[in-house]
């Protein structure tokens, strides 16, 4: 889809340059040369915001590492110092940390688009492939940062996850030894974490993005109607529903910016921790090995996969189960047979799995965030037994949330499936 | 515009979001005013006659509360500053973590970071639910933090408060059902309610000094946001209208 352009500058040192190593044409052929549909809507932003918060992470993150003491005696104090003796530490601080929230929330409506609109189906399975690396290094980069500030829920939040892999068989107990370089989360720990968070980790997830960009412009964007619009193409050889992504998506990509950091300015200047979802109150107290929190739990972004693990009793099994609803995802693109691309096209049956997946995305949330405990007593009086509700009403939405997929595979490959006809052209709504 | 309206209704959500949990804590609403600077200077006042005794604020300096609290360096060492510290250093309290280990069987925290971790409503209940329970060792107990360790020393204020146990149920231990003064102090209801705003005002902007500077640059912040977006509308709109 990237239409090649050779830049020819007038500055002879510059055409120096193109003549030996010609980056200005490849930039301009992955913008001005590159076509994207003309219908995009509201959920096409989130890919370029998700690239404006890794840029604000990175910028935030290099500043933040000239303050911070990665050791078990320092590192609570020199958050404490980021954010009062550092000039400007405060925003600095608040900026990495919604941006690490923000990062979930644009990604997570990001891959809710690829499922709405069959972002993942041939030609594209390699972009969602790699989303989904990048969805996982992320996870691991969050979950590294998050212990940083050595608070008490970083402690045992650390210590709950790096545990899980005692269900390894064999070698599980001193695999968890090894991760931690401890027998508990300690100054060693936050040691490698450290590197890892602020070096490996980061390159890691600059490569995925550099390749999932490519293995997008090699194909071309799909867009709400899931038609291929390199199949239409005008005399000039462009798509006939196609428009230059530069200017025309990057004026509207800073229109996106503009409202999302609106958005952003508001919870940093005004809300910064967000009630605790952002920024935990169990956090402001320093780690501490003998007092345990109230109740541990992950900062928002993980508690749907967490509450699955909760929910289920045996700890090996809870595991296989979290896995698996990660890995599942990554299987998306063959479990779905079906041709029809949107969700506009789709059946009826894809629309309804889709909004109850959500759904269950979302109440498994509250059960990993700790809320269904305080709304179970409200809904069924004080003497209800938490734990069975809680479990049996986590049980049935790991069922849904698996089923969704099974249906899908199901629904597709059966023939179930009673799709709309596509239309040739994409369809514009006129504003 | 169906964008701009996805998005307002967005931000609705996540505002009404944060509303609905800060009134979820089950305390009553401690209405505190960090922007309030005279209580905030009663409130140091408070700490620093009651609290710095025992408690340290270890991740704020002297220097901090003169500069926020529009107090001369000659105040804040004449009338807050009772350990002798420099005024660039941190508050330290006057008591050795080893005594307050043998004396409390444990070391007073410190409340640098006291609201952020519990919140301004509970340390405001807190304050408030202080009362008199010989069978604990310092002869005080409290019923927002049961077997509380800390003795009371803003008794003198509030006065001296015994709990009215209610009736207790048979196989259970009486619970207190509420508190009432049995000895007036030197303040009645209404004023020491407001000395508990004033303390818990102080603490609440001891836990995060940058709160004064960010809701303040915030608004200008959101100005040219708004500004930038509008921009960034109208060129959107401009290039667009040879796309059909």
């Amino acid at each position: 889809m990237v239409d090649h352009v050779s830049v020819r500058p007038r500055n002879r040192l510059l055409a120096w340059i193109e003549e030996r190593m010609p980056i200005l044409s490849f930039a301009a052929s992955h913008t001005t040369g590159y076509y994207a549909p003309k219908n995009f809507n509201v959920m096409y932003y989130f890919g370029s915001l998700a690239l404006l918060v890794l840029v604000n992470q990175i910028v935030t993150g290099i500043f933040l590492t000239m303050f911070y003491t990665p050791t078990g005696d320092g590192a609570f104090a020199s958050v404490e110092y980021i954010m009062r003796d550092v000039d400007w530490g405060w925003l600095i601080r608040y900026m990495h940390e919604v941006g690490a929230s923000m990062f979930f929330v644009v990604v997570y409506l990001h891959m809710f688009r690829g499922l709405m609109y069959g972002s993942y189906k041939k030609p594209r399975e390699l972009v969602w492939l790699l989303g989904m690396l990048i969805f996982l290094a992320l996870m691991a980069e969050a979950f590294m940062g998050y212990v940083l500030p050595w608070g008490n829920m970083s402690f045992w939040g650390a210590k709950v996850i790096i545990t899980l892999f005692s269900a390894v068989p064999v070698i599980g107990k001193d695999l968890v030894t090894w991760i931690m370089g401890d027998f508990i989360p300690s100054g060693a720990t936050l040691n490698r974490f450290f590197a890892l968070h602020v070096i490996a980790l980061p390159l890691v997830l600059l490569l995925l993005v550099v390749l999932h960009l490519s293995a997008l412009h090699e194909v071309g964007s799909n867009n709400p109607d899931g038609v291929e619009i390199k199949q239409k193409k005008g005399p000039d050889g462009h798509p006939l529903d196609g428009i230059p992504f530069h200017p025309y998506y990057t004026v509207k990509d800073l229109f996106g910016v503009g409202i999302f950091l609106i958005l952003c300015a508001f919870i940093i200047f005004f809300e910064p921790t967000v009630g605790g979802w952002f920024l935990e109150h169990d956090n402001f107290i320093p780690a501490n090995n003998l007092v345990t929190p109230a109740e541990i739990k992950p900062v928002w972004y993980f508690t749907p996969f967490y509450a699955i693990l909760r929910v289920i009793p045996s700890k090996g099994w809870g595991v296989i189960a979290l896995l698996a609803s990660i890995v599942v995802l990554f299987l998306v693109p063959w479990l779905d047979r079906g041709k029809v691309k949107s969700i506009r096209y789709r059946g009826t049956g894809y629309k309804v799995a889709l909004g109850i997946f959500a759904l269950v995305f979302v109440l498994l949330g509250s059960i990993g965030a700790g809320k269904t405990t305080e709304w179970i007593p409200e809904i069924f009086g004080p003497n209800a037994d938490l734990t069975f509700i809680e479990n049996t009403f986590g049980r049935i939405l790991t069922i849904l949330y698996f089923g969704f997929f099974v249906f899908l595979w199901a629904y597709t490959y059966f023939g179930w499936e009673k799709t709309r006809p596509v239309p040739e052209r994409v369809t514009v709504v006129q504003h | 515009m169906h964008t701009l309206k996805t998005f307002c209704f967005a931000l609705a959500l996540l505002a009404g979001m944060g509303v609905a949990h800060a009134e979820e804590s089950g305390y009553p609403n401690a209405n505190t005013s960090i922007s309030d600077q005279a209580s905030l200077q009663r409130g140091a006042k408070l700490f620093f006659n009651y609290c710095v005794g025992c408690h340290s604020l270890k991740y704020l300096r002297y220097s901090r509360i003169a500069d926020d609290l529009g107090l001369t360096e000659q105040q804040v060492m004449d009338e807050l500053n009772f350990t002798g510290a420099k005024f660039g250093e941190p508050v330290e309290s006057s008591m050795k973590p080893e005594d307050a280990e043998k004396w409390f069987g444990k070391a007073p925290p410190d409340l640098s970071l006291e609201v952020r971790a519990k919140g301004a409503n509970w340390v405001s209940a807190y304050l408030h639910s202080f009362y008199l329970d010989p069978s604990r060792p310092t002869g005080w107990n409290n019923t927002v933090f049961p077997n509380a360790s800390m003795p009371f020393p803003l008794w003198e204020l509030q006065g001296v408060q015994t709990a009215v146990m209610a009736p207790a149920k048979p196989g259970e231990e009486a619970e207190v059902e509420r508190l009432e003064i049995k000895q007036p102090g030197r303040m009645n209801q209404d004023q020491y309610a407001q000395a508990v705003r004033d303390l818990t005002s102080f603490l609440e902007y001891a836990s995060e000094p940058a709160a004064l500077k960010r809701t303040a640059i915030g608004a200008w912040v959101l100005i040219y946001l708004a500004l930038f977006t509008f921009a960034a509308f109208i060129l959107k709109k401009e290039y667009w209208k040879d796309v059909h």
